[in-house]
């Protein structure tokens, strides 16, 4: 993008100032490099997000942003019902509560490569990854609506789970507020055998070792020392949340209209939070988000009984598992006065800094650990929240690297299997049905997480607590 | 973006024949940051959404499809560019819910209304290799439209 076109604030502060139909400035957080070579999207996206009604304070990109579908993923927008706020089911997305969960195993990363290979095809084989690949639970009606209600706090009633996990997921592993009676039979259809399965696309389960630690006395607290081994998942609300979100964003942008809202973008669809339509997409994006939840939280379990038996002493516990794509109630101070606002992440995670409420005892003092996915060579990030992210971006920060180039254009740059052999003599197992899956997914497609995580460092949205490698990737 | 393009009409050509237009149906995937786009082009709005289908199939496998089961589908929508974005979504929840992928499609459009038949089979993951999985078809470059040249396109990216 031509930097010449924002008000630069300060490094990695870049400020769209209103124009046209934009109720408030757009700002983007990134460094220079990031956003010289950002889509010139991301701006006129980050900017018709500044159109919607009551939103507040500003339209936020984080430093890993790209062209999204109407918000730019990586996009943070709060909405305040008193000023006919929406909410928007485009501004949540089609993967809805899409996130990461990063697991200790008291493992070093020497414990690993005499078994790297089985434990590889035997985590590929327990975890159903990609098209055509099935889940071992099939839910009946009654089941469903348990699920959607009760998130991981259902999947741990049902043996999927173990009940220390919940202080660590967040809304304690249940997502308040959900109404499963307004989730589509078509939306539960799609999803009656689809718990416990990975999905495809960037959604990943790998065994990653520590490869640096940036800040000691938090790592501890979090758990962390160089060479240890962790689990990382991501995934989201599968194809229940994939449905959901179609079927609102049509209903949506019929709603706008009739609500009087003028939609840039179609793909903006959103309706006043106070009304019917509002109202009822919350109910099914909140058990959207449960199912998320439980989904994570079974595939935590597949991966804990997988682990012990390579590792019979091995112990699985969750560091935290957090959402990219949701819209969650939060209370934010603005211009001093302390504000109830609909606060939209899509491809952004909440990231509570230092003595946040709702954090567990032990990470309280310290803050919220913020997990960043990295493609499949280059690796990952534990950050922690900070507290000036409050103030910048509502207490959000990036939720990846962010791709750089299209899955076309890295089809034809790259070949699945040389990147497989190539990540193979890096010491990287990658397991996957699909060689072409590989490429698409191929490290050099996305941007460099190094510089993402650093910008959002500089920007004062979260901060780098360790880095981590891959020793075995999983993918749809 | 013609680098995708597969015409299933056009022979081996010796000679250069150009076809008439009503016969260039085809489609070609173009480039979107995350996702991918798809694009089908035809002598009718229903031949494009036909050719569009034959894209979102390749989203997930370049491998042969069989067209062993047929599926009757129908889909509503207020106007031909959300109807096609239905008509994907319809396409998207089918293959989710039977595990299947599709090889072939007949459309049918009446106003605002769409009548298909899809053909395909079961998913075989060693066979199909499927890439990725399609979640949704989006409003993100949507268009459906007659080009000066009388032939119909119908384009939008999906969410993979």
């Amino acid at each position: 993008m031509d930097t010449s076109r924002f008000t630069r604030v300060d490094a990695t502060t870049w400020r769209i100032e209103p124009y046209g139909a934009m109720r408030v400035p757009a700002v983007i957080y990134a460094d220079e490099d990031l956003i010289r070579d950002m889509d010139d999207k991301v701006y006129e996206q980050a900017a018709n997000v500044a159109t919607l009604p009551g939103i507040v304070q500003a339209s936020y990109a984080m430093p890993d942003a790209h062209w999204g579908y109407g918000f730019p993923i990586g996009g943070v927008a709060a909405f305040d019902p008193d000023q006919n706020g929406v909410v928007s089911a485009g501004g949540v997305g089609f993967d809805i509560s899409c996130g990461v969960r990063t697991m200790l195993t008291g493992l070093k990363i020497s414990d690993v490569p005499p078994v790297q290979r089985s434990l590889a095809d035997a985590l590929f084989r327990q975890i159903p990854a990609g098209v055509g690949s099935r889940g071992s639970i099939t839910l009946d009606a009654i089941d469903m609506d348990a699920m959607l209600a009760g998130g991981a706090c259902w999947a741990v009633e049902r043996g999927w789970g173990e009940a220390r996990d919940l202080e660590r997921i967040e809304e304690a592993g249940r997502m308040a507020g959900a109404q499963p009676e307004y989730v589509s039979e078509r939306a539960k259809e799609r999803q009656r055998r689809e718990m416990g399965t990975l999905g495809s696309g960037n959604h990943y389960l790998e065994v990653q070792g520590v490869a640096d630690i940036y800040d000691a006395k938090v790592a501890e607290i979090f758990g962390l020392s160089p060479d240890d081994v962790v689990v990382s998942i991501h995934c989201g609300s599968r194809g229940l949340g994939h449905q959901i979100g179609t079927e609102f964003l049509k209903e949506m942008v019929v709603a706008a209209k009739s609500s009087g809202i003028e939609l840039v973008d179609r793909e903006l669809a959103c309706a006043p939070i106070n009304s019917e339509v509002g109202q009822r997409y919350l109910g099914a994006m909140r058990a959207a988000i449960n199912c998320a939840l439980a989904n994570r939280e079974i595939l935590g379990h597949y991966a804990r009984r997988v682990f012990a038996y390579f590792f019979p002493n091995c112990d699985l516990r969750l560091l935290f598992d957090v959402s990219h794509n949701t819209c969650k109630v939060e209370t934010h101070t603005v211009e001093g006065r302390s504000r109830e606002l609909f606060v939209h992440r899509k491809g952004a995670t909440r990231a509570f800094g230092p003595g946040h409420e709702t954090l567990p005892d032990t990470l309280r003092p310290v803050g919220q650990p913020v997990l960043i996915g990295g493609s499949m060579g280059t690796g990952s990030y534990i950050l922690v929240g900070e507290a000036t992210a409050e103030s910048k971006a509502f207490a959000s920060a990036c939720h990846g690297a962010g791709r750089a180039l299209s899955r076309h254009a890295a089809l034809k740059q790259w070949s699945g299997r040389k990147v497989v052999d190539d990540l193979a003599e890096r010491g990287i197992i990658i397991k996957s049905p699909s060689m072409r899956g590989v490429a698409e997914e191929a490290p050099g497609a996305y941007k460099d997480v190094n510089a993402v995580v650093a910008a959002a460092e500089q920007a004062g949205l979260a901060r780098r607590v360790a880095r981590l490698r891959p020793l075995i990737c999983v993918k749809g | 973006m013609q680098a995708a393009i597969m015409d299933p009409n056009k022979a081996p050509a010796a000679s250069v024949i150009v076809p008439p237009v009503v016969s260039r149906a085809g489609w070609e995937h173009f480039p979107h940051d995350a996702d991918v786009g798809v694009r089908g082009f035809g002598a009718t709005a229903a031949a494009a959404f036909e050719q569009a289908a034959l894209a979102l199939t390749a989203v997930v496998t370049h491998a042969e499809v069989k067209p062993l089961a047929a599926v009757e589908v129908s889909c509503e929508a207020p106007d031909l560019e959300l109807l096609f974005v239905d008509w994907l979504n319809t396409i998207i929840y089918e293959m989710a819910v039977r595990n299947m992928l599709f090889a072939r499609f007949a459309v049918i459009i009446e106003g605002p209304r769409l009548k298909a038949t899809l053909w395909g089979e079961a998913v075989d993951v060693a066979r199909h290799a499927p890439a990725c999985e399609p979640k949704g078809a989006t409003y993100t470059a949507l268009r459906v439209a007659q080009q000066a040249e009388g032939l119909w396109s119908a384009a939008c990216v999906v969410d993979v």
